[in-house]
């Protein structure tokens, strides 16, 4: 009877969430499903008639090489993020000053995202700062093109992106046991092998999170693009734009978000996935060893074994 | 003997404005379970880590086996570490963290089975190698992690507290089990304890360590019956320890290897006059420090009847007794300054005679040959 009550309550409580994550999380996106499936409006908008029409549009040369490049800049600037992340975890974990470091991680927050992209092409501009120090030593006797290209989308990528992989990174970093790595000096690794094989795996959850708290909002990029990027770094998120404001093709913008959510859901569900295939070789490893145990020594075997330290092991669980 | 000698010359290491060790020297006997002891700050952790190559001396040697291993890195000195908080490789089983140093050196499966197994075996914990170490107690916690530092058969092992975490009756067990493979395997064991039990207990021999510096090394019944300064019979064992004047010295016999033995009387403001032998050379007038053990001494209600000129009496009154099973802790309190601690053994219960209680007028009485005279170190 008390847990019947207890159970009510359960749904009580859950209520709230449930209405947040149904109001907007699940009926906007129920919406673009919707929308991906219906025939356009002349002016915008849709026509509520079934269609295919959006899908069949998606299969053409010109959408493939956009979403080939977006998932090809997209992998490489989640790549160098993590790749600059994880020192800097690193070292805020080790440093003394883990709360000024914080606060300087955070600190572009404080700026909204557009001022911070424009802050870059005043660095990148053909008059900007970089390229008028490069006139000032004689490197350069005109400028230098940075911006509108595909690297320049990549860098601008990686700044605006690089706090989402620090963060996870250091606070898994910073639980990490250092000893750990000394122990495995000790037992004869190298300083790259024991950061290769006892850091990383250990600090595996947070680089996990890193790849996807880059990845995702990095493949559904559309400001960076638009504004430090050449015609020829255009992804996904600004073709979406495109159909929505300029060709007002709404299923056909519907049906490149729902490609986009597809292969954002791909990246989570891979991750899931090795998430899980390490607990599971692990569990296997274990059976595969209590098996091998049960029948090379036998019960009267390991029981001795047992027996031994019986006492330290009841000792043992009681304090933990 | 499979082991290594290691051996310190003047090392010395400062951390900032704190200096860690002071112009340390040591040399360990090859295969001799050696005991670093003192209380925590005293260096010897960062002389272990120092050994193991985990910190750079800011000078000194260390050889190990007569070659400097200072210039190299941990990794290729055959030294290896227990730590103290285990360091096991949480997302490795216990069979892969016994077998990490043979995967590193890239060696067969089959050669690693079998050498995981056999050492797993040493530290009895075969039915345990495909549990993770979060799954283990702190015992076999340690099990493991002397069977992974142990596996790719070092010269020397260096133990640094490693019993400290756990409870004072597995400590006890681990401690005859570190022992026990001691004896076994034969190599050379450095351990770091600030524990003068476990040190006493195990140890061939032993440094006492104090802010950076060795006071004493010598056997455990060196340490702990002939104490070189007042902080070293303080912090072995229990004691009683007096500032002193030296009254006068007569020689009375040669000791065993021809020196002098020479019987003093000390002036002790406290006490009155004490007698004590001693071998050092004493003259009138000098400053010591006088010690004597609480189990050293004897304690009665009347007041003892031997005509011995060496036994020093004493009067006083109990001021607690701490009955602890197997003997009893008497403070008996001989004048206003003084309180001497006293041990007396339940040893064999008819012997004892009436209980002397709270408040009991006592006699207390010492041989001179088990009193000491210790250096008195300004620090």
């Amino acid at each position: 009877m008390k847990d019947g009550a207890r159970r009510n309550y359960g749904v009580l409580y859950a209520g709230p969430t449930a209405l947040w994550f149904t109001l907007f999380f699940a009926a906007p996106l129920g919406i673009i499903v919707l929308y991906s499936f219906l025939k356009k409006g002349l002016y915008g908008g849709v026509e509520y008639v079934f269609s295919l029409e959006a899908y069949q549009a998606l299969i053409n040369p010109t959408f493939a090489a956009i979403t080939i490049r977006t998932v090809i800049t997209s992998f490489f600037a989640t790549l160098i993020t993590i790749c600059i992340a994880l020192p800097c975890g690193y070292f805020m974990a080790k440093s003394k000053n883990q709360t000024t470091l914080l606060l300087l991680v955070i600190i572009p927050f404080w700026t909204n995202f557009l001022i911070r992209v424009y802050a870059w092409i005043a660095i990148l501009g053909n008059n900007g700062f970089l390229n008028e120090f490069l006139r000032k030593i004689g490197f350069v006797k005109d400028y230098m093109q940075f911006l509108y290209n595909q690297e320049a989308v990549i860098l601008v990528l990686v700044y605006m992106y690089l706090p989402y992989a620090i963060l996870p990174l250091f606070s898994t970093i910073d639980k990490f046991d250092f000893s750990l790595l000394e122990a495995a000096r000790d037992l004869g690794a190298t300083k790259l092998g024991a950061i290769t094989k006892v850091m990383l795996p250990n600090i595996k959850a947070g680089i996990y999170a890193a790849v996807l708290f880059t990845f995702i909002p990095i493949f559904g990029a559309y400001a960076v693009p638009l504004l430090v990027g050449g015609k020829d770094s255009y992804m996904l998120g600004n073709v979406i734009a495109d159909q929505l404001t300029k060709t007002r093709n709404w299923p056909l913008a519907s049906a490149i978000s729902m490609v986009i959510t597809a292969v954002t859901t791909l990246g989570v569900l891979i991750m899931m996935f090795l998430n899980k295939r390490d607990a599971n070789r692990a569990a296997e490893e274990r059976r595969a060893f209590a098996d091998a145990a049960n029948a090379s020594l036998g019960g009267d075997a390991s029981l001795g074994g047992d027996a031994s330290i019986g006492s330290d092991v009841s000792m043992g669980d009681n304090k933990s | 003997m499979k082991g290594s000698d290691v051996t310190i010359e003047r090392v010395s290491k400062a951390f900032g404005e704190f200096k860690a060790l002071k112009d340390v020297g040591l040399e360990i006997k090859k295969g001799e379970f050696f005991s670093l002891l003192g209380p925590s700050g005293c260096g010897k952790t960062t002389l272990l880590r120092i050994i193991a190559g985990f910190e750079t001396p800011d000078d000194g040697v260390v050889m190990i086996d007569g070659t400097d291993v200072l210039p190299l890195p941990p990794d290729k000195r055959h030294s290896n570490t227990v730590f103290q908080n285990y360091a096991l490789f949480p997302h490795l089983s216990v069979y892969e963290n016994v077998a990490f140093p043979l995967r590193i050196k890239k060696l067969p499966n089959a050669e690693i089975k079998k050498r995981v197994t056999e050492y797993l075996k040493l530290v009895e914990l075969e039915g345990h190698a495909g549990k993770k170490p979060s799954q283990l107690s702190g015992g076999q916690k340690q099990r493991v992690a002397i069977a992974r530092a142990l596996i790719n058969e070092p010269s020397v092992l260096l133990l640094d507290e490693p019993l400290s975490a756990l409870d004072a009756k597995l400590r006890q067990h681990m401690l005859i089990e570190l022992d026990r493979i001691h004896d076994k395997i034969g190599i050379t064991f450095i351990y770091v304890t600030h524990d003068q039990q476990e040190a006493l207990s195990v140890s061939d021999r032993i440094a006492v360590m104090c802010q950076g510096d060795v006071l004493q090394v010598g056997t455990p019944h060196e340490i702990y019956e002939s104490p070189a300064t007042d902080f070293v019979a303080r912090f072995i064992g229990e004691t009683n320890l007096f500032d002193a004047t030296v009254l006068n010295a007569e020689k009375i016999k040669e000791g065993p290897s021809g020196e002098t033995v020479l019987m003093v009387e000390l002036d002790i403001a406290e006490l009155g006059r004490v007698k004590v032998t001693t071998v050092d050379d004493m003259k009138s007038g000098q400053k010591v420090c006088f010690t004597i053990r609480p189990e050293k001494i004897a304690i009665s209600t009347e007041k003892p009847s031997t005509k011995r000129s060496d036994i020093n009496f004493l009067e006083g009154a109990v001021d607690e007794p701490i009955y602890s099973g197997f003997q009893t802790k008497f403070y008996v309190r001989i004048s206003d300054d003084a309180v001497f601690k006293v041990i007396k053994q339940h040893a064999n219960y008819s012997d004892e005679g009436p209980d002397i209680v709270w408040k009991d007028k006592v006699y207390i009485s010492w041989s001179a040959d088990d009193g000491y005279i210790v250096e008195t170190r300004k620090s």
